[in-house]
């Protein structure tokens, strides 16, 4: 048996995917214009398919602190912040997200997939109990496979299902970790965190909120569900990205627990790894700035969420269950989305396309993500060119629907 | 709710209510030992959907291979099997399990030590 004949399920997949001339998982971008625009095949492209809500990646004071830093400090740090030293960067950047959460502590990692990895798997360990969302990314997943709590999984955005989770375990020794998302990265939709938190309280539990997709993009200061749901001080640890909102690459955790920083020496994803190099923590730096500075980007943004959302809902498409960054669209079958995907691409708009395993409960999908800087225009244009093609495919009917306004919304 | 073709009001024993809520589903688990046949049926009635071609579903049925579910049904499956008998499941322990024997078994073994 050969090594690859394991994955003869899945490379006889993804040949059905390739055949047909684009492969959505390995497209490539020639040139990025801007944060909205990129040339894909020759052509340019509108990217509704990043994950860069307020746009920064192009913003100039991020940009020129970047390369700033470059001049300054060099290229990367060629090592571990534990093996080889921090920049004065590094330690500037902890302490300006502990002050934007109000928390005492900060690490920052890599990327934000290594801060879940490395955080969640070594809070718990053997006799704890881990409880995680049944739709929780890929890398909360991977740090249950990593401890050795055990793991249990409740009901996708369900405080009952945690209850009675955390009920059965009854009185057996152990810490309870409970790990929540701010929002969902498949259909945009955001954890009931109030009633968790009650939850959690109840049983004693610790929580875990990953605000990825939800920093910069909810709460009053831009702080993530925790703040929007004034859970703040009940959160014991909140993970969160600097390659959405921030535009970067980076993950951080930040906590008021006095004993956090043994992290810093037990945490093996941080240890491990080369830190982040001095030009990413500078325009990540300006980029929270900004988010501060800034609050008409989390309007932008979410005028735009309601743009795109209620246009292709109008239009008969069947979406996530909520408002959100990410608009997720359900298709069919995994054939139908890949089918879809590509017909979007020829009409010039690059979306995403999420199929099983990726997705929660086996669904395909096409998912867009919203970006601050999309003009009204590029929205139109994408609920029209998505309603051409859906009804093309029989997807959404052909006659126009009558736009139906609630009347008490 | 009355009888409708007698006026009577129902007389319904505990095993014949169905009930969907959780807490309610204690106190009828407490009139009413589960045996291993309902735990079997039970499983049964989640994997029907992913059964192969007219292989029937039996004991022996090793859940990952001989059916067409992939991981990610299997662990939403044990989810509803979870809260159906009020036990749960370790992500390390459904990993271990095999054929539909083995996760009936987890699950009795689970409720007697409840």
């Amino acid at each position: 048996m050969g090594l690859f004949d394991r994955h003869a399920g899945l490379l006889e997949a993804y040949r059905d995917v390739r055949t047909t001339g684009a492969d959505p998982f390995q497209i490539r971008m020639e040139r990025v214009l801007s944060p909205t625009e990129a040339v894909i095949n020759g052509r340019k492209t509108l990217l509704v398919g990043t994950n860069n809500y307020f746009g920064l990646t192009f913003d100039q004071s991020c940009m020129d602190a970047a390369v700033e830093a470059i001049r300054a400090e060099g290229t990367g740090t060629t090592g571990s912040r534990i093996a080889n030293g921090s920049y004065s960067e590094h330690v500037f950047l902890e302490e300006e997200i502990a002050s934007f959460y109000g928390m005492k502590h900060c690490m920052v990692f890599t990327t934000g997939y290594q801060a879940n990895l490395g955080v969640i798997s070594t809070l718990v360990g053997q006799g704890d109990h881990l409880l995680i969302d049944a739709d929780s990314h890929a890398s909360i997943y991977d740090a249950c496979k990593m401890t050795q709590a055990e793991v249990v999984r409740f009901k996708h955005n369900d405080p009952s299902s945690l209850d009675a989770r955390l009920r059965r375990l009854g009185d057996r020794p152990g810490n309870r970790l409970v790990i929540l998302e701010g929002i969902y990265s498949m259909l945009g939709d955001s954890a009931p965190l109030k009633e968790f938190i009650d939850v959690c309280k109840k049983y004693g539990a610790y929580v875990l909120v990953d605000e990825a997709h939800s920093l910069g993009a909810l709460g009053e200061t831009g702080r993530g569900l925790c703040e929007e749901a004034g859970v703040l001080d009940d959160c014991h640890f909140i993970v969160g990205t600097f390659s959405k909102t921030l535009g970067a690459i980076g993950g951080y955790c930040v906590s008021n627990d006095p004993d956090f920083d043994i992290l810093r020496v037990t945490v093996r994803s941080y240890m491990f790894t080369a830190s982040l190099p001095p030009s990413i923590v500078a325009s990540v730096r300006q980029a929270l700035r900004v988010v501060q500075a800034r609050p008409e980007l989390r309007k932008q943004l979410w005028d735009n969420v309601a743009t795109l959302y209620d246009g292709l809902k109008a239009q008969g498409f069947k979406l996530g269950p909520e408002h959100g960054p990410v608009v997720g669209v359900h298709l069919p079958d995994r054939m139908m989305a890949v089918g879809f995907w590509r017909a979007m691409l020829d009409a010039g708009i690059y979306v995403n396309v999420a199929v099983p395993p990726a997705t929660p409960n086996g669904v395909s999908l096409l998912r867009c993500s919203v970006c601050a800087a999309h003009t009204p225009q590029q929205l139109e244009h994408t609920i029209e060119v998505m309603t051409g093609i859906g009804r093309q495919l029989g997807i959404i009917s052909g006659a126009p629907r009558l736009r139906v306004v609630a009347g008490n919304g | 709710m009355p009888d409708l073709r007698t006026g009577e009001p129902l007389l319904r024993t505990a095993h014949q209510l169905i009930v969907e809520n959780d807490d309610m589903t204690d106190t009828l688990e407490l009139t009413r030992p589960t045996s291993r046949v309902d735990v079997v049926r039970e499983i049964c009635h989640h994997l029907a959907p992913f059964q192969a071609g007219e292989r029937l579903i039996v004991g022996e049925t090793v859940i990952a291979k001989d059916l067409t579910i992939d991981s990610l049904a299997i662990m939403d499956m044990v989810m509803e099997l979870e809260d159906r008998f009020d036990v749960s499941i370790p992500m390390n322990v459904v990993a271990e399990i095999q054929t539909v024997d083995q996760l009936a078994d987890t699950i009795l073994d689970l409720r007697a030590k409840r």
